[in-house]
């Protein structure tokens, strides 16, 4: 049997909702984050940023800062080497401009004071001379053969000849015959929509602190997602070994995808290698709008065929994404999720990467699969209406099952979308009677999820305790699901086990906290790594037992004999097992290290209804009901909080968040008074159902949750809103004056 | 023999062919024929690939045991948030 492979059980703890080991720290203001991190000696950095959306660097004069009383050491894009490799390059001109400022906001040099005021006033005297160059922060725009070039020569050779130099790279998706489909169809819509880049949200800033000693070694202590992928980018751009660069991830409050990559980490390191004193860096909030990653920024066309009875019989969707002023492929992932819910003989899409002066993209939950199956699932919905047709029962009539060749090529194995689409059937949310003004939509969502690098150990202590070390920072109740996992397969109680998050020198590679990987690949991790306890405790007891180490299996925490000749013994607990280990050949442990694959896709279906105020355009979502595909969910609390923030998420995409960038190419929102996101008094109850479908690929069936429920929220809420107001918006987000315009327009 | 699916744009490096068989018995092996038969599928290769074997996706499992029943589906480098 496959380590990883599915085996039926009765679990005793996993699925239970255990207390979380992080709460009490967290409501009490015990835990570190990032800003929390001191050091003696320690200085503070600050980023100057370009004020332009685009602007080639002359020169930049940094003579009179660094003679400022206080003032320790400056750094600059030159102090840098690019790395050869074009994306690590990219990632390395983002945390410090070369040779141009390619959006508002990028960063140009960094200063590192005694404290921040000195720090502030000595930006005020760095004098960079600029050449303002025309910009375009409009992706159509962007992709027209005559826009002003954001980088030249970055098209991969995917894109044909003749685009526009922004156009950098292209991909399509499909199978079938898309003439015969349309030709089968009673009906066919096509449709534009537009989707606003959005931020992720998380309420604690970018910060870190970084210290280089003069031996060419380096601590770096930072709120992350993975800092074992920091310490490769950092190493990589400071030219140093791995083994050098110790990173310890603080607690983190919100990363969502926008904490997988680098932004002050290697500049604090080179302003602490400059200085040879620890240098602390936090963002601003204005920062973090304007120079960390928001998600793309979408135009997306689709066209979609039915017959009268509600079978899709073609579909079809060009989309061209926008990640900034770089290369990016988040692209693929939309082309490739825009149909994935639906059994398809024709299908095709495309999908574009267009250059505009804007920060770099970052992921963001289940990125690029949002606006995607935003458009697919608005013109199902419009189709359904047009033939006067149930949107759920069509959903059913099309859902892609076991069996079905996924419009990204594989052929799906066992997978949940029909399950949540008959659980939302059968919820009396999908049948309750709608009071005057309100209006009902519903959209189904899917993600990939995928596994990865990723080590634990396991420490079976003398007192009969067990701590774990894994490598992946906690972003969503990870520490609770392996506690629970490890006591599950040990037997012992939840109480009895710690898991903490190893730094960089303690532990194997783990891959970053992305892809609704944690609970899936570090669970597989786990379980693996208890089995290679209980073999070396059975082995111990059978010493003490005297008999055959075969003769011995593990149930309920303890080793018993079993067999035959095994001889009649009371059973020997893991608590007397290793009070005894110093003298049966010392410490135990367990290990494992894996990249795990088999992570099993994910789909749920959302349900909505929506109140709209005719007279200001406002939207109310006045019941929200999440139904997904979970696999097993070790913790359930989790699970559903998941779920439930990945629909809050979704609604302030849909209604309210977008980047606002003014005619000069600059952001006019960076603050969350003017990117609004969403408070609780603008959100509904949202109710969690959970399926339980088990993950093939996983000892006990768990999938990914983290992503999924992002995906849906954008056009079930369209879909609610439209049949509200009596006619379809094509852009998010559905602001009150997007929505009071299209009221208008339909009258 | 390994039939071997390839998404729609590297279709433009197989002569417009959407399905290619290699000799291969591992992930890794059809990566190499894929790129040697087609060195213009190697800029994507080489910048990353999933694929999907039987319907389950792998992004770096060299050395898995592909049959030649399997359906092996060539598919971008999964990324996630």
């Amino acid at each position: 049997m496959a380590f990883d492979a599915y085996v039926k059980r009765e679990f005793k703890q996993v699925g239970t909702r255990v207390a979380r080991p992080d709460g009490v720290d967290k409501v009490t203001g015990r835990a570190l984050y990032g800003a929390d991190m001191v050091a003696p000696g320690m200085l503070v950095g600050r980023v100057l940023r370009s004020p332009h959306a685009h602007a080639r660097i002359v020169s930049i004069d940094t003579s009179e800062a660094a003679a400022m009383p206080g003032v320790k050491g400056i750094v600059t894009g030159r102090d840098f080497s690019v790395p050869k490799d074009e994306f690590l390059a990219d990632v390395a001109v983002n945390c410090l401009a070369q040779d141009k400022a390619l959006y508002d906001g990028h960063a140009i040099a960094a200063v590192a004071a005694i404290n921040a005021t000195v720090a502030r006033d000595a930006l005020k005297k760095i004098k960079v001379e600029y050449e303002v160059l025309p910009h375009v922060t409009d992706i159509d725009v962007a992709a027209k053969p005559d826009a002003p070039v954001v980088l030249e020569g970055r098209a991969l050779e995917t894109v044909p000849a003749g685009m526009g130099a922004n156009v950098t790279h292209r991909c399509e998706f499909g199978h079938g015959d898309l003439e015969a489909g349309f030709a089968k169809a009673d009906k066919i819509v096509e449709r534009s929509f537009r989707t606003a880049a959005t931020h992720q949200g998380y309420i604690e800033p970018h910060a870190c602190l970084a210290s280089f000693t003069t031996d060419g070694r380096a601590d770096l202590w930072v709120c992350t997602q993975g800092h074992f992928y920091f310490r490769t980018l950092c190493s990589e751009m400071l030219g140093m070994e791995a083994s050098q660069l110790k990173v310890t991830a603080s607690e983190i409050g919100g990363g969502f995808g926008g904490k997988t990559t680098v932004y002050l980490e290697p500049v604090a390191l080179m302003l602490s290698k400059k200085t040879g004193r620890p240098v602390k860096m936090v963002m601003t909030r204005d920062e973090v709008f304007r120079a960390t990653g928001p998600t793309v920024s979408t135009s997306i066309d689709v066209k979609i065929g039915m017959t009268k009875d509600g079978r899709i019989t073609a579909g079809w969707a060009d989309m061209r994404y926008s990640g900034g002023a770089f290369q990016c492929l988040t692209c693929e992932m939309g082309a490739q999720a825009a149909f994935a819910a639906y059994d398809l003989e024709a299908v095709q899409t495309v999908g574009w990467n267009v250059m505009t002066n804007r920060p770099k993209e970052a992921a963001y939950r289940a990125p690029g699969a949002p606006q995607a199956i935003y458009a697919v699932e608005s013109v199902v919905d419009e189709l359904c209406q047009g033939l006067g047709l149930d949107p759920l029962e069509v959903r059913i009539k099309n859902a892609a099952k076991k069996g079905t060749k996924a419009s990204y090529g594989p052929t799906f194995d066992d997978i949940g979308l029909l399950a949540t689409l008959e659980a939302a059937k059968k919820h009396p949310h999908y049948t309750a009677p709608l009071a005057e003004g309100q209006a009902r939509g519903l959209s189904c969502g899917f993600w990939f999820n995928f596994g990865g690098n990723t080590c634990v150990t396991m420490n079976v202590n003398t007192d009969g305790t067990v701590g774990i070390a894994e490598g992946n920072p906690d972003i969503g109740g990870s520490r609770a699901s392996i506690s629970l996992m490890a006591a599950e397969e040990l037997g012992i109680p939840y109480e009895k086990v710690r898991t903490i998050i190893a730094d960089t020198a303690s532990l194997g590679y783990a891959d970053t906290t992305d892809g609704s990987r944690v609970t899936f690949a570090v669970g597989i991790a786990t379980i693996n790594a208890a089995r290679d306890a209980i073999r070396k405790m059975c082995k111990r007891a059978a010493m003490l037992w005297g008999i055959d180490e075969d003769a011995v299996e593990w149930k309920d925490g303890a080793a018993h004999p079993a067999g035959p000749n095994a001889g009649k013994f009371p059973p020997m607990s893991l608590a007397d097992i290793a009070a005894k280990s110093f003298q049966t050949g010392g410490p135990i442990a367990g290990h494992y290290e894996v990249n795990a694959d088999g992570a099993g896709v994910s789909f749920g279906v959302h349900l909505c209804d929506v109140e709209v105020d005719k007279e200001t355009g406002a939207t109310k979502v006045v019941r929200y009901t999440v139904f997904q595909d979970a696999g097993k969910a070790v913790h359930p609390d989790y699970v559903e909080g998941q779920m439930q923030g990945g629909a809050a998420q979704g609604i302030g995409w849909a209604l309210n968040e977008e980047y606002i960038y003014g005619a000069d190419g600059r952001l006019q929102n960076p603050g969350f008074l003017d990117y609004r996101i969403p408070v609780a008094s603008d959100l509904p109850p949202i109710e969690a159902v959970i399926l339980e479908i088990p993950n093939p690929g996983h000892p006990y069936g768990v999938r990914g949750v983290g992503e999924t429920s992002i995906v849906p929220p954008l056009a079930a809420i369209s879909n609610a809103i439209s049949r509200s107001i009596g006619t379809r918006l094509q852009e998010l987000p559905m602001s009150p004056p997007r929505v009071l315009k299209a009221i208008k327009g339909a009258a | 023999m390994v039939k071997v699916l390839l998404w729609g744009s590297l279709r433009a490096h197989t002569d417009g062919q959407a399905e290619v068989e290699v000799e291969a018995s591992t992930f890794k092996e059809v990566l190499d024929k894929l790129a040697e038969a087609y060195p213009g599928l190697r800029p994507q290769i080489e910048r990353g690939v999933s694929m999907a074997i039987d319907g389950r996706i792998y992004r770096e499992a060299w050395f898995t045991r592909i049959s030649p029943e399997s359906e092996v589906v060539v598919m971008p480098y999964m990324t996630g948030g």
